[in-house]
């Protein structure tokens, strides 16, 4: 049975085709790994009001594989930071919704991501002034397996083990491929979860792709105290368009009218008229 | 100008960032294990809750600056001038400045007159890197007072600065004059020719003014604290009342100070410019003083520029 959260998921992957399909460009091969995780932080997990984007008491969110665009500006959209419609002009130069999340111009966007490997540090940014305020929201991040080759962001975990940020969950989005090839023949940054622990978080490992297990994971990692968490999130790079799946062509790849046809048929969907 | 009273400003950023940490409480402080150079040690003694040591890791704390920007906090974040906009200079680019986050970029041991340490620690390319980022302002200040101003004045700003600071200590300029982020200041007016100059080598400038005064040349002497955005009006000014316009700067002529001047005055007054600064080359080792000799960004060079034929 579907539970509410896959519904929202499948949405997600959705709206991510077809702003690909439209804008002609853009990354759906990780944008759709994710859109899991994306469903039930923004739709169970993230105190957030789309009304009120810039609460100061509201959970942060930052998409530091900024590339998977696609997928947050449609979780933003389904959730009401802005409407459905100006998805139709993703990477338009018209439109707010830029290649990478530009927080200036797009509601809902906490930090502006792009250039790999600099979220985590923004995120420990957010966790340290909440603790520094004594405020109770939490900061999550979005960050990729390739992503975690840059050193930047064992700099920043070192950082958010020693501030003990345990208003901190990370997510590792682990679809093992990156645009070169599998993560492991590129520069393998194998082992991931001995990786965080060691450079003391607490590791969680699921299956990225099962909401079931994201919800469970998000509530064990609020019980950690005095440490941050890491989520390995094991998924499937293109997940839901089965031409996509594990496939690493489609990083950076937008679908043809043939292509989109089938991928829309098989996620369920309908094409815009 | 005071020569007894010489100091570095890295010493009067130090004094005045522990001061203004009383007065604003959204002020936070990162280092990157450098606080005993950069002088953020008196901040960080004074307000250990408010500073963050990041350890030898730039990128992190620029990024991490940035994020506490994003929750209201009043970053200033510093290094030697070299880490900072150097190692970091892509994380300055995307985290703060296209975001237009309020951190305030600190960077002290600018230029050659870092001395001793070299050219691997002599960062003489930052004003160009840090000026061509859309939403960056650029100031170098050139004594004690100027920069207790800008500390303060930086706090008030909205958006990011990037602050260049130097080892080498300096004589006081200035006692109670008014500084304005944007405007230059003009020391003298004389009209035999203008020396456009900024931070730690405004002193030589203004020790070759008085020189040349002795010997019936009058000069004037454009203290440029802020470089972006910068004073335009009185570059054109003095290009339009002096024979000669003259910069410089401990830094490349290539991209800093200089080249603002020949943009300014190429698209507004067409006027010959001649640029001291570093040529094309890396620093090396040595005393401070020995090097502005050497690099000829001292006093003497500049008389000597001043009265050369061409």
């Amino acid at each position: 049975m579907e539970n509410n959260l896959e519904k929202i998921a499948n949405k997600i992957r959705i709206n991510t085709i077809k702003e690909v399909y439209n804008a002609k460009s853009g990354h759906p091969g990780g944008s759709l790994s994710i859109a899991d995780i994306l469903a039930v932080l923004y739709f169970k997990e993230m105190k957030i009001d789309p009304k009120n984007p810039k609460d100061e008491n509201r959970d942060r969110f930052v998409l530091s594989k900024g590339h998977c665009s696609p997928a947050l500006y449609a979780t933003l959209a389904l959730k009401g930071f802005f409407s459905v419609e100006e998805l139709k002009k993703f990477r338009n130069i018209n439109s707010i919704l830029q290649g990478h999340p530009d927080m200036k111009k797009i509601p809902g966007v906490d930090m502006s991501t792009g250039s790999l490997g600099q979220g985590l540090s923004a995120a420990n940014g957010m966790a340290i002034a909440g603790k520094l305020d004594k405020k109770d929201y939490r900061v999550y991040a979005i960050l990729g397996d390739g992503e975690i080759e840059e050193g930047q962001v064992w700099e920043a975990a070192m950082a958010s083990s020693k501030y003990k940020l345990d208003n901190l969950c990370v997510f590792i989005d682990n679809n093992n491929l990156q645009i070169d090839g599998s993560i492991d023949k590129i520069i393998n940054p194998y082992p991931i979860d001995k990786k965080f622990e060691s450079f003391g978080f607490y590791v969680i490992k699921i299956n990225g792709n099962d909401t079931k297990e994201i919800e469970e994971a998000l509530t064990r990692a609020k019980e950690v105290k005095g440490k941050p968490t890491a989520i390995i999130a094991k998924t499937i790079k293109g997940k839901g368009v089965s031409f996509m799946e594990d496939s690493v062509g489609w990083h950076g790849k937008a679908p043809n009218e043939e292509e989109y046809k089938i991928a829309l048929k098989e996620l369920g969907g309908e094409a815009d008229e | 100008m005071n020569n007894k009273e010489k100091k570095a400003t890295r010493q009067s950023y130090g004094e005045e960032l522990a001061n203004l940490g009383e007065s604003n409480n959204k002020v936070v402080v990162l280092d990157a294990d450098l606080s005993a150079a950069t002088k953020t040690s008196i901040f960080a003694k004074k307000f250990p809750d408010r500073f963050f040591d990041m350890g030898i890791a730039e990128q992190n704390m620029i990024g991490t600056a940035a994020g506490l920007a994003t929750c209201g906090k009043i970053p200033f974040a510093s290094t030697f001038a070299m880490f900072a906009a150097g190692r970091a200079y892509d994380q300055i680019r995307n985290s703060i400045c296209y975001p237009n986050l309020n951190v305030k970029i600190c960077a002290t041991h600018a230029g050659i007159t870092v001395g001793e340490d070299g050219a691997t620690h002599q960062m003489i390319e930052e004003i160009s890197l840090m000026r061509t980022i859309p939403n960056m302002t650029v100031i170098c200040t050139s004594d004690d007072t100027q920069t207790r101003w800008a500390v303060n004045e930086i706090a008030k700003f909205e958006g990011p600065v990037y602050l260049r600071l130097c080892r080498l200590a300096t004589p006081k300029i200035y006692e109670n004059e008014k500084f304005e982020i944007g405007k230059g200041i003009q020391i003298g007016d004389g009209t035999d020719a203008t020396i456009i100059a900024t931070g730690v080598v405004v002193a030589e400038a203004i020790g070759a003014m008085k020189e040349l005064r002795d010997r019936g040349i009058n000069i004037r002497v454009i203290d440029m604290h802020t470089i972006k955005p910068i004073d335009e009006d009185i570059i054109i000014k003095a290009a339009k009342e002096t024979k000669k316009i003259i910069t410089i700067e401990d830094h490349s002529i290539i991209g800093g100070l200089g080249s603002a001047v020949c943009e300014v005055l190429s698209e507004n007054y067409p006027t010959k410019v001649y640029r001291m600064g570093i040529k094309d080359e890396f620093g090396k080792s040595g005393k401070a003083e020995d090097l502005l000799k050497y690099f000829k960004i001292d006093k003497n060079a500049i008389i000597e520029a001043v009265t050369s034929k061409d």
